[in-house]
């Protein structure tokens, strides 16, 4: 059972008062109707399964009902990072070879290990 | 009989036994003797009991091998009564108490003359691994007779089939330091955690804590070193910041230091929790704990060596027998023969030495054995034979003699003559293999040590190991390394760590041990006597082999095809050696062959523990609407709606004789249709809007338009998700011109309340506008028929003239002298207002209508009346003719889909994609049986071609159907492909039973279709 940082509140919370709603940053094309049937698929259907860093929404259900984002590592399931809607991450599979454990730890109060 | 003669194992000194008191118990039906201290299993020893259960497939006579969690044999059904029954406890973790009752769990009729075990003799040569796939795939249809039988012969306890008497909770807790084992390691751990002031928890799975110190040979500061550790035991019971749980297994690692403890609170004082002032105690608790850092000190357990016939009972580990005797103040034998790859195995044969009793030989796989323990042994006149190994066991209901011979390992193969030595006990040891398994729960690979011939655990974030499982064997480098556990931990979480002097341990000359797993013998292993890798699933190394030699080379694989690592054990005596098996037979190394995964629970936890208090009642919440007593009292039955109690129908008794559900539902739908009928609708989900931007949120997340929606109007409205399928769906009322009331299906109004937020907060947070969920704040009362007008005007203060309070507006006035906001909407058909008013004020209201409404037929009907009358008229319900592959236009809808709003709503692109366009999808129609007495099956497959061969091309099914009382017929709403075209068609319906039902598709509207009964 995960142990959940919400942003809002400031508090790590039990996994019980959250629910994952998929994979995070995915954005609604602002004009709809001009994309094509595939273009459209790709946007409701597609999302990746990476092994590794990955970043998914959760939204703090029984608690603030605040809607955030998670980088979590697929593998070991550690959470590297959560961060407000609209932020962007600070870890990603790109940058997470450079020293992934100093900034699990170090990048935000509250984190423990 | 006096106790000697009874318990005729039984030293007469030693051992941490109370020998003043006597505790009798039953072992299949026959009265022993034991005494507190003692477990089962060495109580059973002590009585010379040698077979304790038949095994799992050749049903051969087994004994108890082990002392603690690993036994593989030992596996008891225990309880008096049919309530007390637990399953699959092992002898040696269950504490004696008195009138203790315990069985096999397998051996049928009674272990000792087993008739499966002929079926076991017979069957063992046919029964290699990968039988029953092999055997009993084929035919298919023939499984279920198998299983049964299979089963049967197989036994694996059983669960008790009455009411359990005790309790169980759960504690959720958090700690800065969970210590795992509380031996030489995790005491030392736990001191040098606890003094900084940390909050410390140490869980132990025995009887006492302590673990090997308790039957050590070795000192600690010149004293015995169980001493020290009642020293450790007593400062940490004294501190505040601490708690011990003895009896405590850790069963499960999950992430983010998330650990399950199971903690017997009772187990060891009867088999229910004994009544203490008029109350039963809780038997055991779940302790669910968020942990800052995990110390493991989980230990290491011996690995048996792998010989013909190691399963004989009389077998034992070398460390087993040093615990009976030394703990338990038992020799489980006469004659012992020790077969070991170590200097540690060298022990068993000391105790036993100094036990009084005979020593047959030592034989060492080493050539030149050399240590303080191996000298020791010469000291006392025991005869070694070295480069040697017990190749077999003799005997079958117990040890009768030990075949030894010398050995060739790397060749693998017997390398000189084999002596027969007489004797009664053998012991093995091939060295230890850390307890990994939490570790490995959380999926941390674990790595080989070529220097301690085993795995060490892979560690995550957050734990450390120390001792035995870290592979550090020696007591002076246990205690150090687990002091350094402890002193790093709470480091890490924050607090100053105090010093913790080590104690002086003796430092023993050991010589390095060999890497023996399976011992050769003198035939093939395919072809010699049985050799046990597993002996709770009876997995030999000639079925290991086998699988090798079929293809299977990934070790899961062959796990899964022996069986190797299953059942309650989990592989914790034979994984190792297996994999060295197989890594020889694959000619690989054993790190390259890996290990299996092992998964929680350690050790199996009883159901009562994972529930804890939530069963009955308290399985899950339940919810009442603010008339449910009323409900209740009007002899309502109820249905589940999510977590709602909702009244079901309302049965009168007439007569003496209670009506039928069909009678009730059909006299409700009547009062509807020609007088009044009341529901209570407050379950329906609601939830106010409010804010500036409250209009345009309505129109991006409903297919309908709302910018033209007054003050005191409502409207019906459709909810997709982005794929174009309907989600919900409900009225909504304009309360202001920036305020809004939602209302949503029961069951779906949390998830609306979410899907609103979702919105909100990710794609359009420019919007100004709030919603808060208002379900529970007011209660609905709906009144329909043709007499509520009359009705509500009496008690209402609000102008109900037709043409001012119109179909699908809403008014607030008074009611029955409370505020309230009435809504002219309708789920029936018929003229309805909704009176919602302030919960607390509901039963008042209520109450004051049928007071008023008994003269106009006032009825009160339920969820299923509200089904009838609703598809009577071809309402959908979301959900039900609805699964989440249906759009606006699938139902027909069109309607209500705002086509040419600015805003690109959600779900509309999707409409247009070539799926959702595409002819022949499934469309709502309305269904007529030919025969109106027919009440079609919902979920019922339709079909164009009865007569077509099977499979039949099915082209829809059934969404809803029931009998309609106003018709007198049976009717149905159904999904068909191309459904919208094909008015007027016939249908076919085949059931399970072979009958063929016929229907026509008609319209959806069965009654009223021209909708002017709701407008009078």
């Amino acid at each position: 059972m995960f142990y959940i940082y919400c942003p809002y509140c400031g508090e790590h919370r039990e996994e019980e008062e959250f629910h994952p709603k998929g994979q995070a940053h995915i954005e609604r094309p602002k004009n709809p109707e001009e994309c094509s049937d595939e273009e459209w698929g790709d946007y409701l259907f597609f999302r990746d399964n990476p092994r590794g860093v990955h970043h998914e929404m959760w939204v703090h259900a029984v608690g603030c009902r605040k809607f955030f984002n998670i980088t979590r590592h697929t593998v070991s399931y550690e959470i590297l990072e959560t961060y407000k809607m609209g932020e962007q991450p600070s870890i990603t599979a790109a940058n997470q070879t450079q020293s992934r454990e100093a900034a699990a730890v170090s990048h935000q109060e509250g984190v423990r290990a | 009989m006096s106790q000697s003669k009874q318990q005729v194992f039984r030293l007469a000194t030693g051992g941490r036994i109370d020998r003043t008191r006597t505790l009798s118990f039953t072992f299949n039906g026959q009265p022993y003797q034991g005494h507190p201290g003692d477990t089962l299993a060495s109580a059973l020893l002590a009585n010379g009991v040698d077979i304790v259960n038949r095994s799992f497939k050749y049903s051969r006579p087994r004994g108890i091998v082990a002392a603690g969690a690993e036994e593989p044999n030992a596996i008891v059904q225990l309880g008096s009564s049919e309530a007390a029954q637990v399953p699959n406890v092992r002898a040696t973790q269950q504490a004696l108490f008195n009138d203790l009752t315990a069985r096999s769990t397998n051996g049928w009729p009674n272990v000792q003359r087993d008739l499966m075990g002929l079926v076991g003799k017979l069957g063992g040569q046919f029964m290699p691994p990968g039988f029953y796939y092999k055997t009993f795939m084929a035919p298919a249809s023939m499984w279920l007779t198998y299983e049964k039988y299979i089963r049967k012969a197989a036994g694996l306890g059983r669960s008790p089939m009455e009411d359990d008497p005790d309790s169980y909770d759960h504690f959720n807790q958090h700690c800065d330091v969970l210590v795992v084992g509380a031996g030489a390691a995790g005491l030392s751990a736990a001191l040098a955690a606890a003094r900084s002031g940390a909050r410390v928890m140490v869980a132990d799975e025995q009887e006492e804590m302590g673990g090997s110190l308790l039957e050590s040979r070795e000192t600690l500061n010149g004293k015995p070193a169980d001493q020290w550790a009642a020293q450790v035991l007593e400062e940490l019971a004294g501190c505040e910041n601490v708690s011990l749980l003895p009896r405590t297994t850790v069963n499960g690692y999950h992430d983010h230091n998330f650990v399950t403890l199971h903690e017997r609170r009772t187990e060891h004082l009867g088999e229910t929790a004994p009544v203490v002032n008029g109350h039963r105690p809780v038997r055991s608790r779940m302790h669910r704990v968020r942990v800052g850092q995990v110390i493991l000190a989980t230990g290491a357990h011996e690995r048996p060596l792998v010989y013909a016939g190691n399963d004989v009972p009389g077998n034992l580990l070398a460390g087993a027998v040093s615990t009976y005797i030394r703990r338990y103040g038992v020799v489980p034998g006469r004659q012992l023969v020790l077969s070991t790859s170590n200097d540690y195995g060298y022990r068993a044969a000391l105790d036993w030495k100094e036990a009084g009793c005979e020593v047959v030989a030592i034989v060492d796989a080493r050539e030149a054995p050399k240590g303080d323990w191996i000298d020791a042994a010469r000291a006392q006149g025991i005869k070694i034979i070295t480069g040697s190994a017990v190749i077999e066991a003799k005997g079958s209901n117990r040890v009768t003699g030990a075949r030894v011979a010398k050995i060739d390992i790397d060749a693998f193969k017997v390398s000189g003559p084999v002596q027969e030595l007489a004797c009664d006990t053998i012991a093995s040891s091939g060295g230890y293999s850390p307890v990994i398994h939490l570790a490995s729960h959380t999926g941390a690979r674990p790595t080989w040590r070529d220097d301690i011939i085993g795995f060490v655990p892979g560690l995550v974030k957050g734990v450390q190991a120390c001792g035995g499982v870290n592979g550090t064997y020696a007591l002076g480098d246990v205690i150090a390394e687990g002091v350094e556990a402890g002193i790093k931990a709470v480091a890490t979480m924050g607090y100053t760590a105090q010093t913790v002097n080590i104690p002086s341990a003796e430092r023993l000359q050991q010589g390095p041990a060999v890497a023996l797993f399976q011992v050769p013998h003198e035939k093939p292993t395919l072809r010699g006597p049985k050799q046990f890798v597993d002996l709770q699933n009876d997995v030999t190394a000639a079925g290991i082999e086998l699988a090798t030699r079929e293809g299977f080379e990934s070790i899961e694989h062959i796990k899964r095809y022996t069986a190797m690592g299953f059942g309650t054990d989990q592989g914790k005596l034979g994984n190792i050696n297996g994999m060295a098996i197989a890594a020889r037979c694959l000619n690989r190394s054993i790190p390259e062959v890996g290990t299996t995964v092992f998964r929680p629970n350690y050790t199996p936890v009883t159901f009562g523990a994972i529930v804890g208090r939530h069963c009955r009642d308290l399985f899950d919440p339940e919810r009442y609407t603010a008339l449910h007593q009323w409900h209740v009292e009007r002899g309502a039955e109820f249905e589940d709606v999510g977590q709602w109690k909702r009244p079901w129908y309302y049965p009168q008794k007439m007569s003496g004789k209670t009506e039928t559900m069909h009678e009730a539902v059909a006299r409700e739908c009547l009062a509807v249709r020609e007088k009044v009928g009341i529901l209570d609708a407050s379950t329906l989900g609601k939830i106010d809007i409010q804010g500036p931007d409250a209009r345009e949120f309505l129109a991006r997340i409903y297919t309908n338009k709302w910018e033209k929606l007054a003050v005191g109007k409502c409207r019906y409205g459709l909810m997709c998700k982005d794929d174009g399928m309907v989600t919900d769906d409900g009225v909504t009322s304009c309360l202001a011109e920036n305020h809004f009331l939602m209302t949503t299906t029961t069951g779906g109004a949390a998830a609306i309340l979410e899907w609103l937020e979702l919105w909100h907060q990710t794609e359009w947070p420019e919007l100004d506008v709030y919603f808060s969920s208002v379900t529970d704040h007011w209660a609905t009362m709906t009144i329909t028929g043709p007499e509520a007008r009359k009705l509500l005007a009496e008690i209402s203060d609000i102008d109900l003239d037709r043409d001012s309070f119109k179909f699908m507006d809403w008014r607030s006035g008074k009611v029955a002298g409370v505020p309230a906001r009435v809504f002219r909407i309708s789920f029936t058909g018929e003229l309805t207002f909704e009176i919602n008013v302030q919960a607390n004020y509901a039963m008042h209201v209520w109450q004051t209508l049928f007071k008023h409404g008994e003269k106009y037929g006032l009825t009160p009907y339920g969820t299923e009346t509200m089904h009838v009358l609703r598809a009577e008229k071809g309402f959908i319900i979301v959900g039900q003719e609805t699964d989440g592959s249906v759009t606006p236009e699938d139902l027909g809808m069109q309607w209500c889909v705002g086509y040419d709003k600015p805003f690109s709503w959600i779900g509309k692109r999707a409409l247009t994609r070539s799926d959702t366009k595409r002819e022949n999808r499934k469309q709502l129609v309305g269904l007529r049986p030919k025969d109106p007495k027919v009440i079609l099956e919902e979920g019922a497959q339709i079909v164009l071609d009865p007569k077509h061969a099977i499979p039949m091309p099915m082209v829809g099914h059934v969404t809803s159907s029931y009998y309609s009382p106003i018709l007198d017929a049976g009717f149905a709403l159904a999904v068909v492909k191309g459904g919208h075209q094909k008015l007027g068609e016939t249908v076919y319906l085949p059931m399970a039973d072979g009958q063929t039902h016929e229907a026509e598709i008609v319209s959806t509207v069965f009654y009223d279709p021209k909708g002017e009964r709701q407008h009078v």
